[in-house]
C-alpha cells in the first residue's frame, strides 16, 4: 500500500490539522470545511479531524462535528474514535454543548454510533434545561429513520408523548413535530395496501398508535400555540390541521382558539390557521361565529399580497383553491390583485387569474380597463394570457359580453401579431357562448386573416368562418385559401378547414359544390393523418347517403359553454385544501402526483382520488356518449360528478330542442334518429379546435385524441400551471410536466 | 364526546407525507457554483447541488420560484448574486420553506451587513455554525435574532468564555415563553423610539384616476428598556373587519384594513378587546404591520403630458405637486419617466432639481433632494428616436415616484400612546416618529 503522498493540499492540511498551535488547527478545520463545500473529498482526513474534537472551543468543535455529520457514512470504522467525546459532551455541564452532542451524535448514520445514543437520549430528554429537551426531541423522529426498532424499544415514542404536556411550548412544538415526522416516516415504510410484499410485524406494530391526538393532546396543544415560537406554532397548527372531530362544540373551540393566529406576521403561521379553520368550519354551527371567520379570514389573505414575491405567489396560488372552495370571501377585494408593472411574471400570471374569479357585473369594467393596459405590456406570455382574460370575463358575465368584445376589437386594431391572434381565439370561444350576438365583427377578424400564423389562431378563424358561412359572402373564398395551403397546414388546420368546408356545403350548396369535392379529396387521398382522413370519409359518406341527416348531424346547435367554477374536481379540492400552503396545494395536484418512490400515474391517480365515482373507463363511455359535456369538456367535474350517468340522455333531450330551433321539423326527427353517431361527429369537430383541457380527464383516450391534433387550450383560468394536474394525459407525462413547470 | 381517534385511518392525504420538512440549504453564486451546503436529511444525495445549477441557473427563463423535478422540489430566493436554496423531498409547507429562506437572509443581514457571493464566502464558517442553530433535521428552530446572537458571535473564541457562563440562561431564554427577552436587561435611561413607516401603493391611470391606492404600514420600534416591561400601544385606528358595516365615522379613525403582529403581541387579548399589549424584545424589532385602504392622502400629484407628434419624437411635459403641508419637506424625490427603446438624445429642461437621461435604464430620471410642501414643478423633455423597422408601438410603461416624507402618514395613523409599566416603576422616555414612502410602487400610467 503506498504511503499517502507527501505534498498536495490534503497533506498540507494533515500537518496543521496535527499542529501544537490551537490556531493553526482551528484554521485547517475552516479549510477542511469549505474544500468539502466546494465538492473536494476530505474523506482521508478523518482522523486527524476527530483528534480536534475534543476541546474547549466551541466554535471549532462545532465545526468538527460538522464535518462529522458529512464524512461519518463513508468512514464507518472509524467513528467510534468519536463515540467517547460525544458520550461525555452529551453529559457536559454546558447545556449547549448537552444539546449540541445528541443532535450530531443523532444525524451520524453510523449504527456503531447509534448503540451509544440509547441511554443518552433518554437522559437528554428527560433533561432540565428545555433547550436540550427540545433539541432531544428532535433527535428521536432522527433515530426513528435510522432505526425505527430502537425508538420502540427504548420507549422513546412514549416519551415523545409525555412532552406534548411539557411546560415549554418550544418543547411541545418540537414533540409535536418529531412526533408526525415519525408517524409519516412509518406510514411510508408500511406498503401500501396494493404492494405485494407484506408488511414486516414490526412496521405494523409501529403503525398503529403511534400518534394519537386525543380531547386532552387537544387541550395542550392549544394551550401551547399561543405561546411557541412562529416555527412551533405551524407545527401545532398542521397537527390540529389533522386532527378531525365531529364535536361541533369542540370544532368550535379550534376555530376560536386558532382565528387570532391571523394575526401573525409569518405568512406560514396565516397560511396554517387558514387551513386549520377550513377543515373545522365544516362543523362549526354557530351563526355569528361562522361569520366572523369568514370575515376575518379576508383582510390577512389580502395581506399576504404585500410580502416578498415568492410568499406571494404561493399565497396567491392559495388563494386561487380557497376561492374555488369559497368563492365569497374575497369579493370585494379585485383590486388588491392588480398586477403591478414589476412584479414577476408567475405572480402576475396568478393575479390574473384570480381577478377574472372575482369579476362581477360591477367591477368588471374596472377589470377590462387593466386588462386592456396589460395587453400592452412586454412579456408576450403575460400579455396573451391577459387577453384570454378579457374573454373569460366575457363568458362569464353576460351583461359585459359586449364591452368586452369592444375591448377585444380594440386591440386587434394594434395590429400586434401575438394580440391579434389570440384575441381571434378569444373571440371564438365568444361565440360559443353568445352564437348569435356579434357577428357584426366578423369582417374585420376575416380582414386580419393575413396575420394569423399560428396554428390555433388561424383553426379559431376557420371555425367562425365556417360556423356562420351562410352570412359571409365570400366564405368559399376565404376558406379556399387555407385549401390551397391545405398540404403545409397542420392536422389541426386541416381538420378545421374540412369541417368548416362541409358546414358551408351544407348551408350553402349551391355555390360550394366544386370546394367541397377538393377538400375531401385532399384530405382522403393526400393526407396521412388518420383523423383528418377518417373525419373526411365520415363526412363524405354521410354527405353522399343522406344529405338531411349530414345536415342535422354537422349543423346541430350545441350548447353554450361556460367558464368553470373550478379547475381542479371537488374531491381533490377538498384534500388541497386541507393541505394548505403545501406544495400540493400550490400546484393544485394531489402530493401523490410529485411525490414518492412510485409517483402514481394518471389512472391510479383516479382511483385514489375518487375512490366514490365511477370508474375511469365508465366515465370515459359517458363522455363519448354525452356530447353535451363533450362540448363542456371546461366543466367536466364542475358541480355535479354523479350527474354523469343521466347525461346520455340529457343530451338527446337537449339535442332534439335544440334542433328544433335550428330549422324544420324533419331534421329535427332525422337528428333523433341518428343522435349517437351525430354526437359523436360533434365531439370531435369541436373537440379539435378547442378547449381539450379537461382537469381530470375521464374521457382520456378523448382527451388524447385531442391533444395529438391541436395544442391544448386551457380555457380554465389557471394558465401557468399544469392544469392538466391530477390525471394529465398519459401516466408518462408526469415528468415532463413537472418539467415544464 | 372525546373524540380521540387516530390519525391513519383519517387522513386518505396523509398516505403521502404532508410535513414540512427541508431535505438541504444550499446556497449557490450566479454561476452556480455551491458556497454554502448542507444536508439534513438522508434522503438526498449531495449530488442534487447539481442538478439545481443545471435547472434553474443556467436556464434563463424561470417562470416559477419552485422548481420540482422527479421528486424533488427546489425553492429559491435570489438576492444579490447568490441564490439561496432549499430542497424537499415532500409535500413540504412552501410558504413556510420561503419564510425560512427570507429569515435566513435577514438573520444573514443583521449578521454581516449584505448577503451576497462575498459576504457568504468570507463568513461561511458563521453561516453553518447559524444553520445548525436555525434549522435541525430540516424543521426551522429559533429564529430570533437578539437570541442568537447571545450565543453566536462573530469574534468566536472571545465570547466563548461569556457563553459558558450564561449558556443557561440563554438556552432558557431561547425556549422560553418569551424567547425573545432576556430578564436582566438594564438601561441607565429608559427609552423607546417609534417609527411608523409607511409605504404608497399608488396606480393611476392615464385619465388619472386612482386605480389602487393603499398604504402597507410597519411600526418598527427600539426599546431600550429595563426589566421585563409591560407595553400598552395605542393608535388612532379603527380596525374595519367589516367594511359595510356601521359607516359612523369617528373623527379621525384610521381604518386599517388588516394588521399583523411580533410575536411578542398577545394575539388572543387583541382578538377580544383590539389592545396592543406586549413585553417587547431589546433593541429594534418590528412590532407590527397594517395595510389601510380607506382615505389615503396621495403625497404626490403627477400630470403628464405625452405627444409623439412624429414617429422619431417623443415630448414630455410632466407637472409634479406635493399635495401634503407646507411645513413638511420630501426627501430623495426620484422619478422615473420611461422612453422607448429606440431613443438616441434626450433634452430635458426642470424647474427644480436635476433630469438625466440613462440610457442603460430606458428612463429619464427626475431627481429633487428636497421639496417642500405644496410646492410644484415641471419638467420639459423631448426625446429623438432612431428610426426602425418594427411597427409595435411603443409600450409606455408607468412612470414611478420614490419619495420619502417624514412626519406624515398617507393613511393618517397616529400613535394615541405608549404606555409601559414595569414593577420597579421607572420612567421612561418615548420617540415616535413617522415616515411616508414609495419605492418602486407608486406607479402613474401615461
Amino acid at each position: 500500500m503506498a504511503a499517502p503522498p507527501r505534498k498536495g493540499e490534503n497533506w498540507e492540511l494533515r500537518q496543521q490539522l496535527n499542529s501544537e498551535y490551537r490556531d493553526k488547527r482551528a484554521d485547517a478545520i475552516k479549510r477542511v470545511i469549505a474544500n468539502h463545500t466546494i465538492g473536494k473529498d476530505c474523506s482521508g482526513l478523518f482522523p486527524d479531524v476527530v483528534k480536534n474534537m475534543q476541546t474547549d472551543d466551541l466554535e471549532q468543535k462545532k465545526l468538527v462535528y460538522l464535518y462529522l455529520m458529512n464524512y461519518a457514512k463513508t468512514q464507518p470504522e472509524l467513528v467510534i474514535l468519536a463515540v467517547n467525546t460525544f458520550v461525555k459532551d452529551a453529559a457536559d455541564p454546558n447545556p449547549l454543548i448537552r444539546a449540541l452532542a445528541i443532535r450530531t451524535m443523532s444525524v451520524l448514520r453510523a449504527d456503531k454510533i447509534l448503540n451509544y445514543l440509547a441511554s443518552p437520549l433518554s437522559r437528554c430528554l428527560k433533561d432540565e434545561n428545555p433547550y436540550v429537551r427540545k433539541t432531544a426531541a428532535l433527535c428521536v423522529a432522527k433515530v426513528f429513520d435510522l432505526k425505527p426498532d430502537m425508538c420502540i424499544e427504548y420507549g422513546f415514542v412514549e416519551t415523545l408523548r409525555d412532552l406534548i404536556g411539557d411546560g415549554n411550548p418550544m418543547v411541545v412544538a418540537n414533540a409535536v413535530t418529531a412526533l408526525a415526522d415519525i408517524h409519516e416516516a412509518s406510514l411510508n415504510m408500511a406498503p401500501p395496501e396494493s404492494s405485494p410484499e407484506g408488511s414486516s410485524p414490526n412496521s405494523a406494530r409501529l403503525n398503529n398508535q403511534l400518534f394519537i391526538i386525543d380531547h386532552a393532546t387537544l387541550a395542550k396543544l392549544l394551550v401551547a400555540l399561543n405561546e411557541c415560537s412562529e416555527w412551533g406554532r405551524i407545527a401545532i397548527l398542521s397537527t390540529l390541521a389533522r386532527y378531525r372531530t365531529t364535536d361541533v362544540e369542540e370544532a368550535e373551540h379550534i376555530c376560536e382558539r386558532v382565528m387570532p393566529q391571523f394575526q401573525h406576521a409569518n405568512a406560514a403561521v396565516v397560511l396554517g390557521a387558514v387551513k386549520v379553520i377550513m377543515i373545522h368550519i365544516k362543523n362549526v354551527q354557530r351563526e355569528d361565529l361562522l361569520k366572523s371567520l369568514t370575515r376575518k379570514m379576508a383582510p390577512p389573505l389580502v395581506t399576504l399580497i404585500s410580502q416578498a414575491p415568492e410568499v406571494q405567489w404561493v399565497a396567491l396560488r392559495n388563494i386561487n383553491l380557497l376561492l374555488q372552495k369559497r368563492p365569497e370571501i374575497l369579493a370585494n377585494e379585485m383590486r388588491v390583485f392588480f398586477c403591478k408593472y414589476n412584479d414577476p411574471p408567475y405572480v402576475k400570471v396568478e393575479k390574473l387569474d384570480i381577478m377574472v374569479r372575482l369579476a362581477t357585473e360591477r367591477n368588471v369594467d374596472i377589470l377590462l380597463g387593466e386588462l386592456k393596459e396589460y395587453a400592452s405590456e412586454v412579456d408576450v406570455d403575460f400579455v396573451r394570457k391577459s387577453v384570454r382574460a378579457i374573454g373569460q370575463a366575457a363568458i362569464k358575465i353576460e351583461s359585459a359580453a359586449e364591452r368586452c368584445v369592444s375591448v377585444l376589437m380594440d386591440l386587434i386594431e394594434t395590429r400586434v401579431s401575438y394580440v391579434v391572434q389570440e384575441a381571434v381565439i378569444v373571440i371564438k370561444d365568444v361565440f360559443r357562448k353568445y352564437p348569435h350576438s356579434y357577428e357584426g365583427i366578423i369582417p374585420t377578424l376575416c380582414a386580419n386573416l393575413d396575420e394569423l400564423d399560428e396554428p390555433e389562431a388561424r383553426v379559431s378563424l376557420i371555425w367562425i368562418i365556417g360556423e356562420y358561412a351562410e352570412k359571409i359572402e365570400n366564405a368559399d373564398e376565404l376558406l379556399g385559401t387555407f385549401l390551397d395551403t391545405f398540404k403545409e397546414e397542420s392536422y389541426a388546420v386541416q381538420l378545421q378547414t374540412l369541417t368548416a368546408i362541409v358546414k358551408l356545403f351544407l348551408k350553402k350548396p349551391d355555390q360550394s359544390q366544386g370546394i367541397v369535392q377538393r377538400v375531401l379529396q385532399a384530405a382522403t387521398k393526400d393526407c396521412d393523418n388518420a383523423d383528418v382522413r377518417d373525419r373526411a370519409y365520415i363526412y363524405w359518406r354521410l354527405l353522399s347517403s343522406d344529405p338531411a341527416a349530414a345536415k342535422s348531424v354537422v349543423l346541430a346547435v350545441r350548447p353554450p359553454i361556460n367558464l368553470p367554477q373550478r379547475t381542479v374536481p371537488p374531491a381533490i379540492l377538498e384534500e388541497l385544501i386541507s393541505e394548505i400552503s403545501s406544495l400540493a396545494s400550490v400546484y393544485h395536484k394531489p402530493a401523490a402526483t410529485f411525490i414518492g418512490k412510485g409517483r402514481l400515474g394518471a389512472e391510479e391517480m383516479k382511483r385514489t382520488v375518487e375512490p366514490e365515482e365511477d370508474t375511469a373507463r365508465e366515465r370515459a363511455l359517458q363522455t363519448v356518449v354525452a356530447g353535451q359535456q363533450a362540448e363542456n369538456l371546461l366543466d367536466f367535474d364542475a358541480d355535479e360528478p354523479e350527474s354523469g350517468a343521466s347525461d346520455g340522455l340529457a343530451g338527446l333531450g337537449s339535442l332534439s330542442t335544440g334542433s328544433s330551433v335550428i330549422s324544420s321539423q324533419a331534421i329535427a326527427s332525422a337528428a333523433k334518429s341518428t343522435n349517437p353517431l351525430d354526437e359523436l361527429m360533434d365531439l370531435f369537430s369541436t373537440a379539435s379546435m378547442a378547449t381539450p383541457a379537461a382537469p381530470l380527464a375521464p374521457g382520456a383516450g378523448l382527451e388524447g385524441l385531442a391533444n395529438s391534433v391541436s395544442p391544448p387550450t386551457t380555457l380554465s383560468p389557471s394558465p401557468a400551471t399544469p392544469t392538466a394536474a391530477p390525471a394529465a394525459t398519459a401516466g408518462g407525462a408526469q415528468d415532463d410536466l413537472l418539467g415544464l413547470f | 364526546m372525546a373524540t380521540a381517534i387516530h390519525i391513519d385511518h383519517l387522513c386518505l392525504s396523509s398516505r403521502h407525507p404532508s410535513t414540512r420538512m427541508i431535505s438541504a440549504f444550499f446556497i449557490y453564486n450566479t454561476k452556480g457554483e455551491v458556497l454554502i451546503s448542507r444536508l439534513f436529511r438522508s434522503d438526498l444525495k449531495r449530488s442534487i447541488a447539481d442538478v439545481f445549477r443545471i435547472q434553474v441557473i443556467s436556464n434563463a427563463d424561470i417562470r416559477s420560484p419552485i422548481i420540482t423535478l422527479g421528486s424533488t422540489s427546489f425553492f429559491h430566493v435570489k438576492i444579490n448574486n447568490v441564490f439561496v436554496t432549499a430542497v424537499t423531498k415532500c409535500n413540504a409547507n412552501a410558504a413556510l420553506v420561503f419564510e425560512f429562506l427570507y429569515r435566513f437572509i435577514t438573520i444573514s443581514r443583521s449578521y454581516f451587513g449584505k448577503l451576497d457571493e462575498e459576504s457568504v464566502k468570507s463568513n461561511f464558517v458563521l453561516i453553518y455554525e447559524l444553520l445548525d442553530e436555525i434549522i435541525d433535521f430540516g424543521y426551522p428552530q429559533n429564529s430570533e435574532i437578539d437570541t442568537l446572537k447571545m450565543y453566536i458571535t462573530t469574534e468566536g473564541i472571545k465570547s466563548e468564555m461569556a457563553v459558558r457562563e450564561d449558556s443557561s440562561k440563554i438556552t432558557i431564554q431561547a425556549t422560553g415563553a418569551t424567547s425573545w427577552r432576556r430578564a436582566d436587561v438594564k438601561y441607565r435611561k429608559n427609552e423607546a423610539f417609534v417609527d411608523v413607516i409607511e409605504t404608497v401603493n399608488m396606480l393611476m391611470s392615464k385619465e388619472g384616476a386612482v386605480l389602487r391606492a393603499d398604504v402597507d404600514g410597519q411600526i418598527l420600534m427600539r426599546a431600550y428598556l429595563s426589566g421585563m416591561p409591560e407595553c400598552k400601544f395605542g393608535l388612532n385606528d379603527k380596525l374595519v373587519l367589516d367594511k359595510r358595516g356601521d359607516q359612523a365615522k369617528t373623527d379621525g379613525a384610521v381604518e386599517l384594513d388588516d394588521c399583523q403582529f411580533h410575536q411578542c403581541v398577545r394575539l388572543g387579548k387583541f382578538d377580544s378587546d383590539r389592545s396592543i399589549s406586549f413585553i417587547p424584545p431589546d433593541g429594534e424589532f418590528e412590532l407590527m404591520r397594517y395595510r389601510s385602504t380607506s382615505n389615503i392622502n396621495l403625497p404626490f400629484r403627477l400630470q403628464t403630458h405625452v405627444n409623439e407628434p412624429t414617429k422619431n419624437r417623443v415630448e414630455y411635459t410632466i407637472h409634479l405637486k406635493a399635495a401634503f403641508d407646507s411645513k413638511l419637506n420630501a426627501n430623495n424625490v426620484v422619478i422615473r419617466i420611461p422612453t422607448p427603446l429606440n431613443t438616441v438624445k434626450v433634452d430635458a429642461k426642470v424647474g427644480m432639481g436635476k433630469a438625466k437621461y440613462v440610457p442603460g435604464e430606458n428612463h429619464i430620471v427626475w431627481k429633487i433632494s428636497r421639496i417642500q410642501g405644496m410646492q410644484e414643478c415641471t419638467l420639459t423633455a423631448e426625446a429623438n428616436l432612431a428610426m426602425t423597422t418594427t411597427k409595435q408601438a411603443w409600450s409606455r410603461p408607468p412612470i414611478e415616484l420614490d419619495f420619502s416624507v417624514v412626519m406624515f402618514t398617507a393613511s393618517g395613523l397616529l400613535v394615541r400612546y405608549l404606555k409601559v409599566f414595569e414593577k420597579s416603576g421607572y420612567n421612561s422616555v418615548k420617540w415616535v416618529r413617522f415616515l411616508t414612502k414609495a419605492n418602486g410602487t407608486y406607479q402613474i400610467r401615461f
